[in-house]
């Protein structure tokens, strides 16, 4: 009986055992990024060097030299408080203004989807063509910005070339690409909550200020976590609008991870100093990262869940 | 919810007014400033009245600057070019390789599929340069450095993530009942995949196409490392192309509404899929 079934059966072109043919059909993409693991481990091996491009007679391994000299290095400290400095003041604005739109358009309407639309424009701007942008408009000589700066009172405003001013000037530019993100999730999460709740409340004539804070931003939350994990771990690592706008400076004043050891490795060529600092940023987005995933998992199957 | 007052709707209005002035209006001022010689830009104080000239978008176009003194030579056409084929292999790659594995993760449960699917998405979260600097080295010794094959392999690390679990969530999506049917009918694995399974996921597939080609379009930093002036993209051409012609004011604008039109109007084209992107999958629009 079961013969004649298997020889009725179309025979196969390829026998893959079901064992395997998960391992056939995702190890093509695995490889693809396995090979960007071997550079990662060159990245640990450098950084424990003393390795200068320019001398290279003179590489051998320090054995954690590069780390210990961060400890009094104020250069060092200088990049971890300018990035946490950036990160944390881009993204509580972020998630600040963020909140408001997405509860001003929280109505489907058409007008509402239009400017949600609108609105995500910058984000799709590349974050370096949004810096050349916004170097345009505060350029001293004839710069909007800079001129409107005169106009209320600020003469010789020079925005990102002004140690004073230039981190407010790329945190605006971060603000302006990336608000639209946060916003854009929030919303999507806001239209998805349950009416009952919100119903009852009014039912009951709770005050909105109360239900904001006791209904919608608890379950608001998840949302709210996500974007805030994944904008925290990108803007720590910020390159593109602080390379754009001002290369790091004036001085060292936005010298954050990334630009400082892109300048350690091509300017400095201090290829140990630069994999040391890289690797401690890894470290810092490591940990977030491992957290943000918890949170977006949980997300993922909430959504899912209700799909 | 409607019981809203005069004064807060006026309120509410002005608020939305302020958040369109504020995301808009970069855009619109450099929109002007493409259209404008620059004697009107550098006019004093900045006025939006001006004849309109397209003589910006011409020497783009014609990849001839002429200043006073001398014509520059400008490969920004170049540059728009390397940013269309590498966005657009890496993408082609990318779906090759991704659509599968997704498949692989949404369907067929395996020893350590979630660790594999996660690893791939951590490296959507490391630092690119970290990788980026070493690479610099080895393309060098294996003679990647400043070949698209280089760049484009590089770019997975954008693409794949995002193509992977976007498409998951779709493949997912799908009843297995359905697949069961087809393949009880007598068909084959590679039969059913095929004609079952890749059509009715088709919308996840196209979406994540769409918005990975938007990241690849947008990225920098692994151009900017890894390719020399021919193969840049304009994000790392827009750059040099700044610090080259310095002045050229009315140009440089031209060149970034140039650069970003592209990436606009397949946003349009995605919008529905947005937020299901722009959040890795986690979240429906």
């Amino acid at each position: 009986m079961s013969d004649t079934i298997r020889s009725t059966r179309r025979p196969r072109r390829f026998r893959v055992s079901r064992r395997f043919l998960p391992y056939l059909l995702s190890l093509p993409a695995l490889l693809t990024c396995i090979g960007i693991l071997i550079p990662f481990g060159t990245a640990i091996i450098y950084s424990l060097q003393r390795y200068r491009l320019s001398q290279p007679w003179n590489r051998q391994f320090n054995w954690g030299k590069n780390y210990v000299d961060f400890f009094y290095d104020p250069n060092f400290w200088n990049t971890v408080k300018v990035s946490m400095t950036y990160a944390f003041t881009a993204v509580t604005l972020q998630l600040l203004l963020g909140l408001g739109i997405a509860l001003l358009l929280q109505k489907r309407t058409m007008f509402n989807n239009f400017v949600s639309i609108m609105l995500l424009m910058p984000l799709m701007t590349a974050p370096v063509l949004a810096s050349l942008m916004w170097k345009l408009m505060t350029n001293p000589g004839f710069g909007i910005l800079s001129h409107m700066a005169s106009l209320i009172g600020l003469q010789d405003f020079r925005w990102g070339s002004d140690p004073k001013t230039a981190l407010l000037t790329v945190v605006i530019v971060d603000i302006w690409v990336y608000t639209p993100f946060i916003m854009i999730l929030l919303l999507a999460g806001l239209r998805s909550l349950p009416k009952q709740p919100f119903e009852a409340a009014a039912l009951d004539g709770v005050p909105r200020l109360f239900v904001f804070w006791r209904i919608t931003l608890p379950m608001l939350m998840p949302f709210l976590l996500t974007a805030t994990l994944f904008r925290v771990i990108e803007s720590i690592q910020q390159f593109d609008i602080i390379y754009a706008m001002t290369q790091g400076g004036p001085g060292n004043t936005l010298m954050v991870f990334q630009v400082e050891a892109y300048l350690n490795f091509f300017q400095a060529t201090n290829v140990g100093r630069s994999a040391a600092l890289l690797l401690i940023l890894w470290a810092i987005t490591y940990v977030l990262s491992s957290i943000f995933i918890k949170n977006w998992l949980r997300l993922r199957e909430k959504q899912r869940g209700e799909a | 919810m409607d019981t809203t007052g005069p004064v807060e709707r006026v309120l509410r209005g002005i608020a939305i007014s302020l958040v369109i002035l504020f995301f808009m209006f970069p855009i619109f001022w450099i929109l002007l400033m493409s259209f404008q010689t620059n004697e009107t830009i550098l006019r004093v104080p900045p006025s939006m009245v001006f004849e309109p000239t397209l003589q910006n978008y011409r020497a783009l176009i014609t990849g001839r600057l002429e200043t006073q003194t001398s014509t520059l030579e400008i490969r920004f056409m170049s540059n728009l070019y390397n940013s269309f084929f590498l966005s657009a292999t890496s993408v082609a790659v990318g779906l090759l390789l991704g659509v599968p594995a997704a498949y692989a993760f949404a369907r067929l449960k395996f020893r350590g599929s979630e660790d594999i699917a996660f690893t791939l998405l951590s490296f959507r979260f490391a630092p690119p340069l970290l990788v980026l600097l070493p690479l610099t080295i080895y393309f060098q010794q294996l003679g990647l450095s400043n070949t698209y094959g280089g760049l484009i392999w590089v770019y997975q690390l954008i693409v794949l993530p995002l193509i992977l679990w976007i498409v998951r969530g779709y493949f997912e999506d799908i009843p297995a009942d359905v697949e069961y049917a087809y393949r009880i009918a007598g068909h084959d694995f590679w039969a059913t995949f095929w004609k079952v399974s890749l059509p009715l996921a088709m919308p996840g597939i196209a979406a994540a196409g769409l918005l990975a080609f938007i990241f690849a379009w947008n990225n920098f930093i692994f151009a900017l490392v890894l390719a020399s002036a021919d193969k840049q993209p304009v994000t790392v051409g827009a750059l040099a192309f700044v610090t080259a012609s310095g002045i050229q004011y009315g140009q440089i604008a031209a060149g970034i509404v140039l650069s970003i039109t592209p990436t606009f109007l397949l946003a349009i084209l995605a919008q529905r899929y947005l937020v299901e992107g722009l959040s890795l999958g986690a979240v429906k629009g």
